[in-house]
């Protein structure tokens, strides 16, 4: 009696995107509109009331990016998912959901710089407090877990240092503490890691990287994995109580398995407001329906590149996970199906000069600040993305002095190994 | 066949065979589920009766509410309840009374009583355990998916369109 799955590659290009009712055009048109005629007032006073599902104003909801949240929220595995402006407001909204002044959450010290900084100082103003714990000692992380402990987050892969997390022992200590795993799937994306199917509750993306994949669209998700129970304690109220918002509606009771992401966008996106573009929506869209092809090429030029980079007299190590060398290569094999994913760090011989130098002299790289295009990407953290850190958050972070970080591309190989070669011998 | 097993097609199906709707233990509160619920499957075109001892005899949503099962006056084609699973057997009992007997025994998100099951489908009145009808209407439709639910279902067939705006049905 059960449904038949569609696969990876059928869901990329199908779920959430049906032919348009009213026209039957087969792409997903762009909505762009600001706001949807009611019916009636009384479907208005529904719609105003979350007692039907519609639109009313595309802060809260829009018909295009309604489209990338389901095919989000199925590629995921999850029940639902909000998209938001980039992947910043994604755990903005996360955490606002979570959490309320003098609460604490758990965090990697593996992190994307951005993260790192977002998390030590705008959200120390909120008073939410974060722990960090290095996730490679699973110990530690049980032993930072305090009362106020409300979550945890940790990166599937690590940016930028290759860093594979050990998600079912973290989301152990997460369900043994009653409080929800949280884990940024950005750099891995769900054709290559589901983390559901390892025990997190709620995941995170930068759409902006390989699920858009061009890089030309910034976009965040948040994805709930319905499968954490709100109403067990009081430690969340924003999904277990009666909201003054909606005069009473407790969310969690209303809306079950999917009531984390209706909190964060009833809750939290109605108030603070960085909604995702209806345009920026359509091309992430698109791009998504090409994931399962693209990532196979980034993680197969990765590869090759990695181990070009490990045998050059310049590289003093390689920190890729794909490599069987590399100390979370067997993590990487329980977690990471169809690759290893395709951002990765080296260390150069000549350390912080050399990364700039190496940054200054590719011709095919583009030196720049992300990751996910379908161009090969390089940068040098220890001076631009992580320069806000200390020397020793820098290094515990993966991006001490003499590292760069690069983000393969789907281009030729041997096209990307010459550039590399070329500039190396500079 | 479990809860978890029931296929789109057997609730698709169920849905689209029934017009009156009993809902017992509706609220009158509008930010209650069961008055969403209730709602809901008005604007959808059924005909709902709400249960309420407390209630009887006043409206839900326009709709005239009643005592008991037994006191309403039409035939029921499906019983939802949204009581706890504990009293979800002496509802399924009475329900199991009617004349005519109900198609479908309907218990709602986190409510499941075996035993009631076993007596309803003895008498061959399909039931549908921890479930919520709106949730499956919209899911099926494809409305739920304006919230970014996922469907769990894709198509490359254009959706049914209901009468007004942001109006889905069942196909």
């Amino acid at each position: 009696m059960k449904n038949d799955e569609p696969g990876f590659s059928t869901l990329a290009v199908h779920a959430g995107t049906k032919p348009d009712p009213v026209t039957g055009a087969r792409a997903t048109p762009i909505y762009q509109t600001t706001a949807y005629v009611f019916d009636d007032a009384d479907q208005a006073a529904s719609l105003f009331g979350l007692q039907a599902f519609g639109n009313i104003y595309t802060r809260i909801t829009n018909p295009t990016t309604a489209a990338l949240e389901e095919k989000v929220a199925m590629l995921e595995g999850g029940t639902a998912a909000l998209a938001v402006a980039s992947g910043h407001a994604a755990q903005f909204g996360v955490f606002h959901t979570l959490l309320t002044p003098g609460d604490e959450f758990i965090a990697s010290n593996k992190l994307y710089g951005g993260s790192i900084n977002q998390f030590n100082h705008s959200f120390k103003s909120f008073g939410w407090n974060v722990n960090w714990v290095d996730m490679d000692d699973i110990g530690a992380v049980r032993a930072a877990v305090t009362a106020k402990t409300k979550a945890i987050f940790a990166e599937s892969i690590a940016n930028p240092g290759g860093v594979v997390t050990d998600l079912e022992a973290v989301a152990k200590v997460a369900e043994d503490a009653g409080i929800p795993f949280i884990v940024d799937n950005t750099m891995a994306t769900p054709y290559l890691c589901k983390p559901f199917e390892y025990g997190a509750n709620i995941v995170v993306h930068s759409l902006t990287k390989f699920m858009g994949g061009h890089g030309n669209s910034m976009g965040g998700a948040i994805v709930d994995g319905g499968n954490f129970d709100w109403s067990a304690t009081d430690k969340y109220p924003f999904l277990s109580q009666p909201r003054p918002e909606y005069q009473g509606i407790a969310i969690h009771e209303t809306f079950g398995d999917f009531g984390f992401a209706i909190a964060c966008r009833v809750l939290g996106l109605r108030d603070l407001g960085a909604a995702i573009s209806p345009f920026n929506s359509f091309q992430i869209l698109t791009g998504i329906e090409t994931l399962p092809l693209r990532m196979e090429k980034h993680c197969q030029n990765a590869l090759e590149v990695a181990k070009f980079l490990e045998a050059h007299k310049a590289v003093e190590w390689v920190q890729y996970a794909g490599l069987e060398s590399n100390a979370y290569h067997k993590l990487a094999d329980k977690y990471l199906k169809n690759g290893f994913g395709s951002v990765y760090s080296f260390g150069l011989k000549g350390g912080y000069e050399a990364g700039v130098n190496l940054v200054s002299s590719v011709e095919l790289f583009s030196h720049l600040a992300n990751l996910g295009d379908t161009r090969s990407l390089i940068i040098h953290p220890a001076s631009t993305t992580h320069r806000q850190l200390t020397d020793d958050q820098k290094v515990a972070a993966g991006a001490g002095p003499d590292v760069v970080r690069v983000s393969i591309g789907i281009e030729d190989a041997k096209d990307i190994i010459a550039d590399l070669d070329q500039a190396l011998s500079l | 066949m479990t809860e978890e097993d029931y296929s789109d097609s057997y609730i698709e199906g169920l849905l689209a065979s029934v017009k009156t709707v009993a809902i017992v233990g509706a609220s009158p509160k509008n930010v209650r589920p069961s008055y969403f619920v209730v709602k809901y499957l008005i604007s959808k075109g059924y005909e709902v009766f709400p249960v309420n001892p407390g209630h009887a005899g006043r409206d839900i949503c326009g709709a005239r509410t009643y005592g008991s099962l037994a006191d309403i006056p039409d035939p029921i084609d499906m019983v939802d309840i949204f009581r706890s699973s504990e009293a979800a057997l002496q509802i399924t009992k009475d329900a199991l009374e009617l004349n005519p007997l109900p198609k479908i025994i309907w218990m709602q998100l986190t409510i499941r009583n075996e035993e009631a099951a076993t007596l309803a489908r003895k008498k061959n009145v399909q039931v549908v355990m921890n479930r919520c009808p709106k949730i499956e209407y919209a899911r099926l439709s494809g409305e739920i998916g304006w919230a970014g639910v996922a469907s769990r279902k894709i198509s490359a067939r254009k959706p049914k369109l209901a009468k007004g705006f942001q109006r889905y049905g069942l196909s």
